[in-house]
């Protein structure tokens, strides 16, 4: 039987470690493991984006990666977006705007919002709409999110 | 997922030496964004799973004007059109990138992967075949080239023998006068399974009004991805026209052999090959002009 192994890795800033079977997903490591459980579970297939977090800078879907290729990796999920002053800016947009019902999407729309900006500034609501393709939301209907993150960005 | 040993190699020898050793036992982990959801589902099993991520080879994204391209087979499209020499050089190779799943799967699939997932439907694999690409191939017995088009063998398989792994894409220079263009039909904006794809590639004379040489090959309908020879045979030669544009399209609906399933019927897959024809050389000639 596969062993554990013991993986290092950067999160939200902080070097941790941490032990996985290779099996389980980057998403069941910070679940189940390390009691993150910002990060949701939606499809579990790569669809909905409810387990998007930034890996090395670029977001990705956590069922579709495995824990133990985290290692030496950099890790954001949505507990690292707010800082001790206050509110992520797209944090505190998404709460003026209504732009969540149940919840479930939102730390995932939440992290891939703050990687669009944080590349583009300046997104339009086309590149917003289309950024975002990658994460569903059953409730909004998706346009208090495009609001919400089009207050933001600085496009004009 | 079923419990799996994992490794991390890190040279080519040291992967395909683990292969060649573990048989139908191991399977090859690239961006996962196919393999992972296949393994969670149970369609694919594998007591050991080797990530080839961090063999240096296959992240190579080398681009020179006269040799051409160089694409890693782990290289995740994002690499890809965030370069903007290839993407420059290489339009209809980013229209495929640009639009496999998401931006979440971008950050990881690679169009290696997608080329050795071997899905009928797989975006990148017309395109890369319009362009003339080869895939590089290592193994026990040493290096090979397959051409794109007879690299996927079946629903799910591919040309690989045991111990092989594909290490690059080769994709020619591209030549003046010449464009290339991917389209799919999906019945959403974004984040789907094409229902039909096109790739085709123009080569134009100086003056952009006759074609030299054409190259066209189809996703979603049949077991592989379509080289359609004939159809982009036909322009040789010929004068830029509409005719020629619609003859070419009427031979790609001929080379299709579409099944009915819940994504499409074969009357419609065979209309869209048509359409998607005809726009893809239409949209190639212009980029060879120029456009």
């Amino acid at each position: 039987m596969p062993g554990v192994t013991q993986v290092q890795t950067t999160l939200n800033g902080e070097v941790i470690n941490f032990l996985c079977e290779p099996r389980q997903s980057l998403l069941e490591v910070l679940r189940d493991v390390l009691g993150m459980t910002g990060t949701k579970e939606g499809c579990n297939d790569g669809n909905c984006g409810a387990c998007t977090i930034i890996l090395d800078g670029r977001i990705v879907d956590s069922c579709l990666v495995l824990g133990v290729e985290a290692e030496g990796r950099d890790i954001t999920t949505i507990e690292g977006m707010a800082s001790p002053e206050g509110l992520h800016p797209l944090q505190q947009s998404f709460l003026e705007n209504a732009a969540l019902q149940c919840g479930i999407c939102t730390p995932g729309f939440l992290l891939a919002s703050k990687s669009l900006l944080d590349q583009e500034p300046e997104a339009d609501e086309g590149r917003i709409r289309h950024w975002l393709a990658g994460n569903l939301c059953r409730c909004t209907g998706y346009d208090k999110i495009v609001r919400a993150v089009l207050q933001v960005s600085k496009a004009k | 997922m079923e419990p799996f040993d994992f490794i991390s190699p890190s040279s080519i020898e040291e992967a395909v030496k683990t292969l060649a050793s573990s048989g139908d036992q191991a399977r090859i982990l690239a961006g996962g964004t196919d393999m992972l959801v296949q393994m969670r589902a149970g369609r694919r099993t594998a007591p050991l799973v080797v990530d080839i991520k961090g063999i240096p080879e296959l992240n190579v994204m080398s681009y020179d004007a006269s040799k051409g391209l160089t694409l890693g087979a782990a290289v995740p499209c994002y690499r890809i059109y965030q370069d903007a020499t290839v993407a420059t050089a290489y339009p209809g190779l980013i229209d495929s990138a640009f639009l496999i799943g998401g931006i979440q799967i971008q950050g990881r699939a690679s169009i290696g992967g997608n080329i050795c997932n071997a899905a009928p439907s797989g975006d990148a694999i017309p395109a890369v075949i319009a362009l003339g690409g080869v895939c590089n191939v290592t193994g026990p017995n040493g290096t090979r080239e397959i051409l794109c088009e007879d690299f996927c063998t079946a629903p799910g398989r591919n040309a690989l023998e045991n111990g092989e792994i594909l290490v690059s894409i080769s994709i020619p220079a591209p030549q003046p006068n010449a464009g290339a263009n991917y389209l799919r039909f999906i019945p959403r904006n974004e984040m789907d399974i094409a229902v039909a794809g096109v790739g085709s590639a123009v080569q134009l004379d100086a003056s952009g009004q006759n074609f030299v040489s054409a190259r066209i090959a189809l996703a979603s309908v049949a077991p592989t991805p379509v080289f359609a020879k004939e159809a982009g045979d036909s322009l040789a030669g010929k004068a830029v026209s509409e005719e020629a544009v619609q003859q070419a399209s009427e031979l790609a609906m001929a080379a299709a052999k579409p099944i009915s399933d819940m994504r499409g019927t074969i009357r419609q897959r065979t209309h869209l090959i048509g359409v998607l024809t005809r726009r893809t050389l239409n949209n190639a000639i212009e980029r060879a002009r120029g456009g």
